[in-house]
């Protein structure tokens, strides 16, 4: 067994001395024996196989791009960890992937979408718009007769032998309007079999089903007077078509009132009044989204109002949240406080609560007539927590509050524990009061450590949906105003309103708010690190 | 990489255990017992999404399906709330169900998107509820097969109330005289209202949101809300509001506790909280909605039901599944046994009456209830419906008739936008 040298050992023009060979044979042993190996081999083996078996079902489903990158990635992986060095490369890896499925993908998509019309009405490609819109087209001429149904074939070619309501016996197939034929084998009255043609069964029916689904048979020479076609292969009804689709001109044609719908390149077929049809596809548009983003009424109005207190609810929740698990944290840190792991243990409740139940309890509790607060707390007082504009904000950063103040204590826990004794007795020999310590000693030195947790802090709050939808839902709407934006709704639920109304929704337009709204947060954080580069000169 | 002897032995060995794990995923083949010759030959294979209430009647018809026509049936369980938008996500990409259980509200989506086909019942269509086939239909198209329809009723303490009051100021006087703490009982919401569980009394007065074309289809251009019908309701809910009849603080959780516990003798809700009531002890009965206005206290009636997917590659299969085996009596009968809710094939219902007067006093209820609007406009309505009714409830925002108006004109300008 040779051993592959290490880049850097090669890169020293010395050769190798027997000490050298003898450390890195100890180095090698200590570095785990066969088990670790095999382990390694065992784990390589299912990631691999998961690899294959991925990429199996994503070929089945025409996926090639997405099966090469599994592949790739995977045959990555034995590579970095099958051979030595690549040290960084072996810690790297998993977040590198997982950074990539789970963050720059969804990012890289969303930013995609931000540029389709892709939502109700334009949900996948021309063909299937077409597919659907001859579908519903069909349609049942209004008492016309329903015929029962043999589907016979002969050399292939598949033909219908219907019985009429009278008991005449039929046969036709795609181009052959309707014939009588006779000497029919009957049954029950219903014609099952011809000589000369194979009557299907239902299993031939159910294998060949697209093909007999899609049949359609004139019933005369005259194409208005209908089609048969069958939705279960026993029976046949008459249909007329709505809809002509002239597949050379990619036009749609009503039958009725002779409307010429056509591509104009909207991602629907428009007639020249500008009707649409439904559905239509997806298409690019370009940068017609964003522009929507801020021509639409319903943003622009109230966008001023709710741009400033999402930056109002941010911010004072990462202050509020961070006062008291401070508060706290340094009440917790006293040496002479008892009991204190139990109390820890208090503290951290609201964080281990689910953050959606919490809010929907909250809002219970915060009824105006039967809630918690009300009855019990302020005995039976009559206060509108959540139905006054400026109390249902307070009462937002109030529940943010019970559910933030742990996070930040833990933090500040951790980071009080690391600031050394001898600098705050140093201060207290010279005379500081407690006070001036935490000021100019304690805080700066704590602010080093949490700074960046605050501004994450401050990004996932301003983007706080389930909060905000599960406590208020936005409200208390002003109704005199006519849109539907309310006193605690912030810039993600304002957008998750517009963007899916009632049961419609555009991804197209929520991708593009996505977009901006991340960049109005991704400046603020950049900001606001470096600003706390300046802290970090404290040591 | 140097190619060095231990890594080719790694690799080897790597392989190896891939080969191994794969052969662990690869799915064994079904091993059907040939023996018995009257099965049907496997031949193909449908999806259907359910959910978990749904799942166990909807496997046995699938078993029987199965054994009768050899098409296999793969039943995929899924949450109810996210059926609509997930398969609207996937029929696209052709991997997506042949049949989805659903609720007749998502048929503006779901044709919209192109995802669902038309269904055809034949001479089978005299066999179910005429409601249940006009909800099931959009543009003058059934799409799919209905199964329940459900909707509310006013739900009464017997052992308070003895006789079923005549209409709303007998059955506030009743309630009164009942001694109970509350006279009458609805959820609402102290933001949204409930326009769902109100709108009995608005149609009472002869406000329909929107109006209906001659094949009882919504006509989204005919906009009814604000009509003086309307303008007499937003008055109306300002007295009942005052009155403390009407009280949004009472969520739907709070209203059927205090029913429960028997602090009041009417409560206005649907079948869904029918077993409680029963489970709790209380002797109820169902009755029709009571007139605020003086015409029919008209609810809206949600209808439950199969679709059919418009990329089915097997829609002859689901066809049969659906018109044969969903649509049957049995298995109708056997979803209104999980589920409660009324069966939309009518012999099945007639059955369901026979045997429960719960069941009987909301379909009874439910003849006189319109389907809910399925059509895209609909969203405009809600957006402005529940908060105006919260303010009027509590009287804020000044003249109720002007307040009616001004919700009625923005979602004029909501739909016409």
């Amino acid at each position: 067994m040779t051993i592959t040298q290490d880049p850097e050992r090669r890169a020293s023009s010395a050769p190798a001395t027997t000490r050298q060979r003898r450390a890195t044979r100890i180095a090698e042993a200590a570095g785990g024996g066969w088990g670790l190996v095999l382990l390694k081999i065992v784990l390589l083996g299912l990631i691999l196989a998961l690899a294959v078996f991925a990429a199996l079902v994503l070929i089945r489903t025409d996926q090639w791009v997405v099966a090469a990158i599994v592949i790739a990635v995977a045959l990555l992986a034995v590579w970095v960890y099958l051979g030595r060095g690549r040290l960084p490369a072996k810690y790297l890896m998993p977040g590198l992937v997982f950074l990539f499925v789970f963050q720059i993908f969804a990012a890289l998509y969303t930013g995609y979408v931000a540029f389709t019309n892709y939502g109700t009405g334009h949900n996948a490609d021309k063909d299937s718009a077409v597919n659907a819109l001859m579908l519903s087209a069909q349609e049942r001429v209004p008492d016309s007769p329903s015929y029962d149904l043999t589907i016979v074939d002969q050399l292939g070619e598949l033909s219908f032998l219907v019985t009429d309501p009278d008991g005449d016996v039929l046969l036709g197939g795609e181009e052959r309007p309707l014939d009588e034929v006779s000497g029919a084998e009957m049954d029950g009255g219903k014609a099952v079999g011809l000589a000369g043609y194979t009557t299907l069964t239902f299993g031939d029916i159910v294998a060949q089903q697209e093909r007999i689904a899609e049949m359609s048979v004139p019933l005369s020479d005259d194409p208005n007077d209908g089609m048969l076609r069958t939705p279960d292969g026993s029976s046949a009804y008459v249909y007329t078509s709505k809809l002509v689709y002239d597949e050379a001109a990619g036009t749609m044609t009503d039958t009725s009132s002779g409307v010429v719908y056509s591509d104009i390149g909207t991602g629907a077929f428009t007639a020249e009044d500008g009707t649409e049809l439904r559905p239509g596809w997806q298409i690019n548009v370009g940068f017609d989204n964003f522009t929507r983003a801020f021509a639409e009424q319903s943003i622009r109005g109230p966008f001023l109002q709710v741009l400033v207190w999402t930056f109002a609810f941010a911010i004072l929740s990462v202050l509020t949240t961070f006062a008291l698990g401070l508060f706290l944290a340094i009440v917790f840190n006293d040496p002479r406080m008892k009991s204190k792991k139990y109390y820890r243990v208090l503290m951290i409740l609201p964080y281990a609560f689910p953050g959606f139940l919490s809010a929907l309890v909250w809002a219970g509790m915060m009824n105006q007539e039967f809630g918690f607060l009300n009855v019990v707390v302020f005995g039976g007082a009559d206060i509108p927590w959540l139905t006054n504009e400026w109390l249902a904000k307070a009462s937002i950063i109030l529940v943010n509050l019970w559910l933030g103040f742990p996070y930040m204590f833990l933090i500040c826990t951790g980071a009080l524990q690391s600031i050394p004794e001898d600098v705050q007795e140093a201060a207290r020999v010279d005379g500081a009061s407690a006070w001036q310590v935490f000021r100019a000693i304690k805080l700066p030195l704590l602010l080093v450590a949490v700074a960046p947790l605050l501004i994450s802090s401050f990004a996932f709050n301003f983007n706080n949906f389930s909060l905000i939808y599960m406590l208020t839902g936005g409200g208390p709407r002003d109704i005199t105003a006519g849109v539907n934006v309310g006193a605690t709704d912030i810039l993600i639920t304002m957008v998750y309103k517009v963007a899916f109304v009632g049961s419609t929704s555009d991804y197209g337009l929520a991708s593009a708010f996505s977009i901006i709204i991340f960049i109005l947060v991704a400046t603020i954080s950049v900001i606001a690190f470096r600003r706390t580069k300046a802290l970090e000169d404290l040591n | 990489m140097k190619v060095t002897k231990r890594s080719i032995l790694a690799f080897g060995a790597i392989a190896a255990t891939s080969a191994l794990a794969l052969a662990g995923c690869a799915s064994s083949t079904p091993s059907g017992d040939d023996a018995s010759g009257d099965k049907a030959e496997f031949s193909g294979q449908i999806t259907v999404w359910v959910d978990a209430d749904r799942a166990d009647v909807v496997k046995d018809a699938a078993k029987e399906f199965t054994d009768d026509t050899g098409v296999k049936v793969s039943l995929v369980q899924k949450e109810f709330g996210e059926i609509r938008d997930q398969f609207v996500q996937q029929a696209p990409t052709g991997k997506g169900p042949d049949v989805i259980v659903g609720a007749h509200d998502w048929l503006g989506v779901l044709v919209d998107n192109g995802v669902v086909a038309p269904v055809e019942l034949g001479d089978r269509s005299g066999e179910f509820q005429q409601i249940a086939l006009d909800a099931f239909s959009y543009d003058g198209q059934l799409y799919g097969v209905p199964y329940a329809i459900e909707n509310i009723g006013l739900m009464r303490n017997t052992d308070l109330v003895a006789e079923a009051p005549a209409d709303f100021a007998d059955m506030v006087a009743k309630g009164k005289a009942a001694g109970t703490e509350y006279a009458f009982l609805v959820g609402l919401d102290p933001e949204q209202a409930d326009p769902y569980h109100l709108y009995p009394f608005q149609t009472s007065f002869g406000a329909p949101v929107f109006g209906q074309n001659s094949d009882g289809s919504y006509n989204a251009e005919d906009l009814q809300i604000g009509n003086d019908g309307g303008k007499a309701f937003a008055a109306w809910l300002g007295e009942q509001g005052a009155a403390g009849i009407l009280n949004t603080n009472i969520t739907g959780d709070l209203a059927k506790e205090n029913f429960l516990a028997g602090k009041s003798p009417f409560f206005l809700t649907g079948p869904w909280n029918a077993p409680a009531a029963v489970d709790a002890g209380l002797n109820i009965a169902i009755d029709p909605i009571p007139s605020a206005g003086g015409e029919d206290a008209q609810p809206f009636a949600g209808v439950q039901g199969f679709f059919l997917s418009a990329e089915s590659k097997n829609k002859l299969a689901a066809n049969e599944f659906l018109l044969n085996y969903v649509g049957s009596e049995k298995v109708q009968t056997a979803l209104y046994e999980v589920g409660g809710r009324a069966p939309a094939l009518t012999s099945a219902f007639e059955a369901a009456v026979e045997s429960d007067p719960i069941t009987a006093g909301f379909g009874e209820v439910g003849a006189n209830a319109v389907p809910m609007p399925s059509i895209p406009e609909m969203g405009a309505v809600w957006q402005f419906w529940g908060v105006t009714e919260t303010a009027l409830i509590n009287n804020k925002g000044g003249d109720p008739a002007a307040l009616w108006e001004k919700m009625s004109a923005d979602i004029q300008g909501a739909i016409s936008k």
